[in-house]
C-alpha cells in the first residue's frame, strides 16, 4: 500500500514565523457524555493521557483535545487511528458514543517563532495573548474565513488544524500574516 | 506668501531635507513635516478648489479636521484620492496633485459656478433640475457630476498589502495628548493591561504648542517622561500613527494603524486594522477649534488660530508676515503670542467681545499688539489670497470701520470637544452654555451588556479646557497651575446683523460649499430637523463629516428656527472618525485569499488534465476536461457519449458525508427524510429527500446503513454543512433526549465515481473486490480493498449506467484515482465533469437540487410521491405540505419537455399562457428548470415545472426566448432514456 499524502505534501515557508505542514496525523473523533465515568475512562485509557478540561489538550502525542462539551479529538500516529477507534468501540460497548477515524479530514500546520502568536492574532479574533492562550490551550476559532483550531504547544510553537480542502488557503494566510518586517511587537517574548 | 522661518520647528529635523512634488512642481521640505506644513513652507498657499463653486482654497487646519487640502497621492497601483495633506507625513519622493480643477489649480474653468452661485442654492438639485423629468438623467446629472466631485477614482488594482490584528485589553486609551497619557498611566499603575493609541506620529497633543506647564516644567518634558515610564511598564503597549476609528457594541473598537504611509515600502503591510475588545475604553480625543462665520472666511490664508500656531511652533512655517487674529475667546491670543515670539507681525486682534480681560489678553497687549474689542470682520479682502480684512462692529450690520492690510487671518470661534468616539455607541451629549459647546453627558455613557458604562472620556474631549483641568479630569498625579480665562462669547455669525450679501459669503462647510445662507434658506423652507437640514444642504456630508462645520451649522439653524441649540441637537456621529482605506478593511481577503477555495485531493490532476472549472459553493469542480482544440460544448458532449458508451471517471469527493449514529438514529432519520430510513438493511443504500419545516425540498442524497446503529448520509455538495447544522439543530433544540451523534466526515474521504458499461471491468482490472452482479447488487455497499487500498464501494447510479462510487481516505484519493485512470485506459475511460453529470442525470429524469428546486418546490411538485412515506406519522415538512396552497392542483409540476424542432430551450425560459397580467406582462404557466443538448438522443431535452403538467402529456406549450420569439415544446415524461433502467441493472 502506498503512503498517504497530505494536502500540500508537507509545505514549508520561512517568514517571521516558520510554517510547516505536518505529516499525516492520526485523528479520532469521540463524541459522548464527557462527564460520564465510562467515557472518561475509555478516552483516557485508549489515548494514554487524561481527559482535558474545556479549551485544553493533554499530551503532545498522543493527545486528547477538547473540541466541544460532548466531543474530544484524539491525536495519534496515523497508522494507529484504526486501532484506537476499535479500542474505543470495545471499551464503550453498550455506552452511547460515536468514535470515528477522521485522520484525513484535516491539515495540520506548525507555526513556530518568537512572534508566532502575533501572526495568528492577525487571522483569528480569539484572544491570543499569552495569558489567554498559555501552553496546553486548544482553541477552536476561525482563521480569516475558515474554521480552525489552535493548539498551543508552548509560547513559541502552535499547531493549526483546519479542513483539508482549505489547506492551501490556510498556508497562504499564514505566509501573508508573517511577512518579515510586519511583526507587530505586541507580545514580545 | 507663506514661508519657512529660519529658526524653530519642534517637530522638524532640518538636517534631513526631503524632495517632493506638488502638481509636478519640485519642492523641498524636512523630515518631520506633514505634506501641509511642507507646502506652506515651500510657499504653496493654494491647495485645491472647492467642491461646488470651485473657489480657490488653502489650508484651514493642521490636523484630521482639515477640509480643503485633499490631494491625490501616488500613481498607478498606489494612487489614492482625497488624502488630507495635514495628516500625510512627508517622505522623500512624495508626489501629490491637487483635486477638482480643470485645466489647472491656478486657472479653473469651473470657478464660473462661483459667479452663478445664486442659482445653486441649498437643494438646488431638487428645485432647478426637477423638470423636464428626462433632462435629469440625460442633461443635468452628467453636467453636475462632471463639475462636482473631489478626487479621481483609482483605476488600477491596489498594489499594497494590508492586514488585521486582534487584541483584547483591559483598558484602551484613545488619544496620546496629556489627558490620554495621564489616563493610561493611571490605569497602568492600577495593574491593568493598557493599550494607548495616538493618531499622529507624536505624543503630547496640543499641550506643548500651547505652552502648557506641568509639574513646573514645559509640557514636552513631562510628555517625554511619561512616555518613557509607560514604555517601561510590562502591562502597557503604546502605538503612534494609530487612530481610533469607531467604538461598537461589547467594547469592540477599530483602530487604524498607518504603518508605511510615512515611509512607503512595497513589501510590507501599508495599514493594519486593529480589532480590539476592550473592557474599558477611555477616549482622550481632545477638541477641535471652530471657524468663525464671516464673509470670505474661505479665502486662502484664513486659518484656524490653533493651526496657525501649530504651523509656527511645530514646523517653523509662517502663514504670512502679517496675521490678523479674529476671536471670541482668550485662547486665540496664544496665536498672537506665538506669532510675535516668532518675529512676525500681528496688526490687530479683533475680538468680538466688548471687554475681554485675562492674563492672555494682557500679555498680548503688553507685547504691543493692537486689540480691538467689540469688533468683527466684515469681509476678507482678496480672492486667491488674503490681502486684508475690513473691520466692523460685531453688534452691527457690517459697515466698514477700517481696512487692515494683512496676509493671513487666524480665527477662533471657540472649541468643540471631539465626542465622536463617545457618541458612536450611544453616548449622549449635553450643551455647556458657559463654554458654548456640546460635551459628553456623564450620566448617559455608552453601556455594555451588563448595563454599565464602558466608555469614559477625559481631558478636552470631556470639556476640560485648561491644562490643570485636563490633568485633574484624567486623574493625573501631575499638576498644573490654574489659569484664569475670560468667558467665551458665542458668535455664530459675524457681524451678528450681517445681511444676505455677507451671509452668502460665510462658509460653514468648506468641503461641500455650504454657507450660512444655505442653512438659513433650509430653515425658511421648513427644514426643522438637523438631520434633514444636513441632507438638504449637504452640510457635514463630505469626507470630513463636518468636523468644522457641524456645530456652527446647527447654531445657525437654531437661530433661524428661534430654538435653543440643545433643542436642535446634533447630527449622528458615525464611524469612521476619518476615512480609512478599503484595503485595511479587506485585510488579507484579496487576490487568491479573497475567498477560501476548497480543493479535492484530485485537484492537481484535474488542473493538469484540462479542467475547465466551475465554482460549486467554495469548491472548484471540473465542469469538463478540455482536450486540445475542443470547445467546452464539444468536451461536454464527448464526455456524456463516452460515459454512456464506454466508461467515465468522476471526482465526487465534494458530496457531503455525514455519519449518524446511536440507538435513535433510525428514528431520527425517519424524521429528517420524507421516506423511511429505519427499515433500511445494513449493507444497503436508499435515496432520500430532506425537506424544511415548510415542506419545501431542501436536499437529497443516498443514505447507506453501516450497521444497526450507524448510517452514512450523503448530501449535495453545497448542502453538507447546512444539512449537518440542520441535524444538530434538531438534536440540540427539539430532540435533545434522543441518543444520536452526528459527524460531518465529508473531508475525510475522496470519492470517485466509475460510471458506464465498462465500469465493472475497470474495477476488476484494479482488482481486490468482487463487484459482480451477484456479489454486489444495485444499491448495495461493501467495504473491501481495491489496488491494495481500503475502500468502501457503493453501487449507486446518478446516470442510469452501471456505476460504482468508491470512497477512500483522502490521503489515498489521488493514488486510487491514478490507478483507476491507468486501468481504465484499456477500456476507453475518460474523466467527466459536472456538466456531463448534469446531462446524464437529466436524460434519466433525475432531479437536481438547485435546478429543479429553488426553495419553493415540494417533492410532490416534482412527482416524487414514491419517496414520501405514507406509513410514517410524521417527518419534517409533513405539516407544511398539507397546507392548502401546497396541495393546490394548479401547482406547477415536473414534466419533461421536447422541443418540436429539436432545438434546446433557453435556461429559465417561461411557458407563456393566454393574456397579460396587470403589469402588461404575458401570463405564464410554467418554466424550464433544466435544459441541455442530449448527445445520447441528438436533440434538446429539458425538464420544467408546468401548471398541472403531468395531466397534460402530449400538449405543446410555447416557451419564451430572450430574442422575443417563442419556441414550441411538447410535454412528455421526464425520463428520456432507458426508462426501464436496464443499463444500470447489469
Amino acid at each position: 500500500m502506498s503512503d498517504p499524502v497530505t494536502a500540500l505534501g508537507g509545505m514549508t515557508a520561512d517568514s517571521f514565523a516558520d510554517i510547516a505542514e505536518q505529516p499525516p496525523r492520526g485523528m479520532v473523533l469521540l463524541r459522548g457524555d464527557l462527564s460520564s465515568a465510562p467515557v472518561q475512562r475509555a478516552a483516557a485509557e485508549v489515548a494514554g493521557v487524561t481527559v482535558p478540561a474545556p479549551n485544553r489538550f493533554e499530551g503532545e502525542m498522543p493527545a486528547l483535545c477538547w473540541m466541544a462539551p460532548d466531543e474530544l479529538l484524539l491525536l495519534c500516529d496515523y497508522d494507529e487511528a484504526a486501532a484506537k477507534v476499535a479500542a474505543l468501540a470495545e471499551a464503550l460497548q453498550g455506552v452511547h458514543h460515536l468514535a470515528l477515524d477522521v485522520s484525513d479530514a484535516r491539515a495540520v500546520f506548525r507555526v513556530t517563532g518568537l512572534d508566532a502568536r502575533e501572526a495568528l492574532a492577525k487571522l483569528t479574533p480569539a484572544d491570543m495573548s499569552p495569558a489567554a492562550v498559555p501552553p496546553g490551550t486548544f482553541r477552536r476559532t476561525r482563521m480569516a474565513q475558515v474554521p480552525a483550531a489552535i493548539r498551543a504547544l508552548d509560547d513559541t510553537a502552535f499547531e493549526i488544524l483546519c479542513f483539508r480542502s482549505v489547506a492551501q488557503y490556510m498556508a497562504d494566510l499564514l505566509i501573508s500574516a508573517a511577512i518579515p518586517g510586519s511583526e507587530v511587537g505586541y507580545w514580545q517574548t | 506668501m507663506t514661508t519657512r522661518l529660519a529658526r524653530g520647528g519642534r517637530l522638524l529635523n532640518r538636517g534631513r531635507a526631503l524632495e517632493f512634488t506638488f502638481n509636478g512642481k519640485r519642492m523641498t521640505g524636512y523630515q518631520g513635516d506633514t505634506l501641509a506644513s511642507a507646502l506652506l513652507g515651500a510657499g504653496q498657499r493654494l491647495v485645491g478648489r472647492s467642491f461646488k463653486y470651485h473657489r480657490p482654497r488653502g489650508l484651514v487646519a493642521s490636523g484630521a479636521e482639515e477640509p480643503n487640502a485633499l490631494v491625490n497621492l501616488g500613481e498607478g497601483g498606489t494612487f489614492e484620492p482625497n488624502q488630507r495633506a495635514t495628516t500625510q507625513e512627508l517622505y522623500d519622493g512624495l508626489a501629490a496633485e491637487s483635486q477638482n480643477h480643470w485645466p489647472s489649480l491656478e486657472f479653473d474653468v469651473g470657478v464660473a459656478n462661483n459667479y452663478v452661485s445664486r442659482f445653486l442654492p441649498a437643494g438646488f438639485y431638487y428645485k432647478t433640475f426637477i423638470n423636464p423629468r428626462p433632462a435629469w438623467k440625460h442633461l443635468f446629472e452628467p453636467f453636475i457630476r462632471q463639475s462636482a466631485g473631489l478626487g479621481r477614482a483609482p483605476k488600477e488594482r491596489d498594489a499594497d498589502v494590508y492586514e488585521h490584528f486582534h487584541v483584547h485589553v483591559d483598558c484602551l486609551v484613545i488619544g496620546g495628548g496629556i489627558a490620554g497619557l495621564a489616563a493610561a498611566l493611571k490605569a497602568a499603575e492600577a495593574g491593568r493591561e493598557v493599550l494607548l493609541i495616538e493618531q499622529t506620529a507624536h505624543w503630547g497633543g496640543r499641550a506643548p504648542v500651547d505652552g502648557a506647564v506641568i509639574d513646573g516644567a514645559e509640557a514636552d518634558a513631562w510628555v517625554k517622561n511619561t512616555v518613557e515610564t509607560l514604555e517601561g511598564m510590562e502591562n502597557v503597549r503604546i502605538r503612534t500613527r494609530c487612530m481610533g476609528v469607531g467604538v461598537y457594541d461589547h467594547g469592540y473598537v477599530l483602530a487604524y494603524e498607518r504603518l508605511t504611509d510615512h515611509d512607503p515600502h512595497p513589501d510590507l503591510p501599508r495599514h493594519r486594522l486593529w480589532k480590539i475588545r476592550a473592557s474599558e475604553v477611555i477616549t482622550a480625543t481632545g477638541a477641535l477649534e471652530r471657524p468663525l462665520s464671516f464673509a470670505g472666511n474661505d479665502v486662502p490664508g484664513v486659518m484656524l488660530a490653533s493651526a496657525v500656531r501649530d504651523y509656527v511652533v511645530n514646523w517653523a512655517v509662517s502663514p504670512g508676515d502679517r496675521t490678523v487674529v479674529v476671536t471670541n475667546n482668550d485662547d486665540a491670543y496664544r496665536t498672537a503670542i506665538a506669532l510675535k515670539e516668532a518675529g512676525l507681525e500681528v496688526p490687530a486682534v479683533i475680538d468680538a467681545r466688548t471687554a475681554p480681560e485675562g492674563p492672555l489678553v494682557e500679555r498680548v497687549r503688553a507685547l504691543g499688539v493692537r486689540v480691538e474689542t467689540g469688533r468683527a470682520v466684515a469681509k476678507v479682502k482678496g480672492r486667491a489670497k488674503v490681502e486684508g480684512v475690513a473691520m466692523t462692529m460685531q453688534a452691527g450690520e457690517g459697515a466698514v470701520l477700517e481696512v487692515i492690510d494683512c496676509d493671513a487671518v487666524a480665527m477662533s470661534g471657540g472649541w468643540s470637544p471631539v465626542v465622536h468616539l463617545w457618541s458612536h455607541c450611544g453616548g449622549k451629549l449635553v450643551w455647556d452654555d458657559a463654554q458654548a459647546f456640546f460635551r459628553p453627558d456623564p450620566e448617559k455613557a455608552p453601556t455594555g451588556a451588563d448595563g454599565q458604562p464602558f466608555v469614559r472620556v477625559v481631558g478636552a474631549a470631556n470639556g476640560a479646557m485648561t491644562t490643570a483641568d485636563v490633568l485633574a479630569d484624567a486623574g493625573a498625579d501631575a499638576q498644573a497651575a490654574p489659569e484664569a480665562a475670560g468667558p467665551i462669547e458665542p458668535v455664530w455669525i459675524m457681524p451678528q446683523g450681517a445681511g444676505p450679501e455677507l451671509r452668502s459669503k460665510m462658509w460653514l462647510d468648506y468641503q461641500n460649499d455650504v454657507k450660512v445662507s444655505d442653512v438659513q434658506l433650509a430653515a425658511r423652507e421648513g427644514y426643522e430637523s438637523v438631520e434633514h437640514t444636513k441632507r438638504y444642504t449637504t452640510l457635514g456630508m463630505a469626507t470630513d463629516q463636518g468636523k468644522l462645520s457641524n456645530i456652527n451649522g446647527l447654531a445657525v439653524l437654531s437661530r433661524s428656527l428661534n430654538a435653543e441649540i440643545p433643542q436642535v441637537g446634533t447630527t449622528t456621529f458615525r464611524p469612521p472618525y476619518t476615512p480609512i482605506s478599503f484595503g485595511s478593511i479587506a485585510g488579507q481577503a484579496r487576490g487568491d485569499m479573497f475567498q477560501p477555495l476548497r480543493r479535492t485531493p484530485m485537484h492537481a490532476w484535474h488542473m493538469a488534465n484540462g479542467a475547465h472549472w466551475e465554482p460549486v459553493g467554495h469548491w472548484r469542480r471540473p465542469y469538463c476536461y478540455l482536450q486540445p482544440a475542443e470547445t467546452v460544448e464539444e468536451a461536454v458532449q464527448r464526455e456524456v457519449k463516452n460515459t454512456r458508451e464506454a466508461v467515465g471517471l468522476l471526482d465526487a469527493s465534494t458530496l457531503g458525508k455525514i455519519v449518524v449514529k446511536g440507538p435513535d438514529a433510525g428514528r431520527f432519520l425517519d424524521m429528517l427524510y420524507t421516506n423511511m430510513m429505519s427499515t433500511l438493511k445494513p449493507g444497503r443504500c436508499r435515496y432520500g429527500l430532506m425537506c424544511n419545516e415548510n415542506g419545501f425540498l431542501m436536499d437529497d442524497g443516498v443514505v447507506a446503513r453501516i450497521d444497526e446503529d450507524t448510517f452514512l448520509c450523503h448530501t449535495t455538495t453545497g448542502g453538507a454543512e447546512h444539512v449537518h447544522a440542520h441535524m444538530e439543530e434538531w438534536l440540540q433544540t427539539e430532540w435533545w433526549d434522543w441518543q444520536v451523534y452526528t459527524a460531518n466526515v465529508t473531508e475525510h474521504y475522496a470519492q470517485i465515481g466509475v460510471v458506464g458499461p465498462h465500469a465493472r471491468e475497470v474495477l476488476d482490472l484494479v482488482g481486490g473486490m468482487d463487484v459482480s452482479k451477484e456479489a454486489m447488487a444495485f444499491m448495495d455497499w461493501q467495504d473491501g480493498e481495491l489496488g491494495g487500498l481500503p475502500v468502501r464501494v457503493f453501487r449507486i447510479s446518478f446516470s442510469g449506467e452501471l456505476s460504482y462510487e468508491i470512497a477512500v481516505k483522502a490521503g489515498y484519493g489521488r493514488a486510487l484515482w491514478d490507478m483507476l485512470a491507468e486501468a481504465g485506459r484499456e477500456v476507453g475511460m475518460m474523466p467527466y465533469g459536472t456538466e456531463a453529470l448534469h446531462i446524464l442525470r437529466a436524460e434519466k429524469g433525475f432531479i437536481m437540487i438547485g435546478d429543479e428546486t429553488d426553495g419553493t418546490v415540494t417533492p410532490q411538485d416534482l412527482c416524487l410521491d414514491w419517496a414520501i412515506s405514507k406509513k410514517k406519522d410524521d417527518y419534517i415538512g409533513k405539516r407544511g405540505q398539507a397546507r392548502s396552497h401546497l396541495t393546490d392542483p394548479e401547482r406547477w409540476k415536473l414534466v419533461g419537455l421536447e422541443t418540436v424542432d429539436g432545438s434546446v430551450l433557453e435556461d429559465g425560459a417561461y411557458a407563456v399562457a393566454e393574456g397579460r397580467n396587470a403589469n402588461g406582462q404575458r401570463n405564464v404557466q410554467g418554466r424550464v428548470t433544466s435544459t441541455y443538448r442530449s448527445p445520447t438522443l441528438g436533440r434538446g431535452i429539458a425538464m420544467g415545472l408546468i401548471r398541472r403538467g403531468p395531466e397534460r402529456m402530449g400538449e405543446v406549450v410555447e416557451f419564451t426566448r430572450t430574442d422575443g420569439t417563442t419556441t414550441r415544446a411538447k410535454i412528455v415524461q421526464p425520463v428520456f432514456f432507458d426508462p426501464e433502467g436496464e443499463k444500470q441493472n447489469v
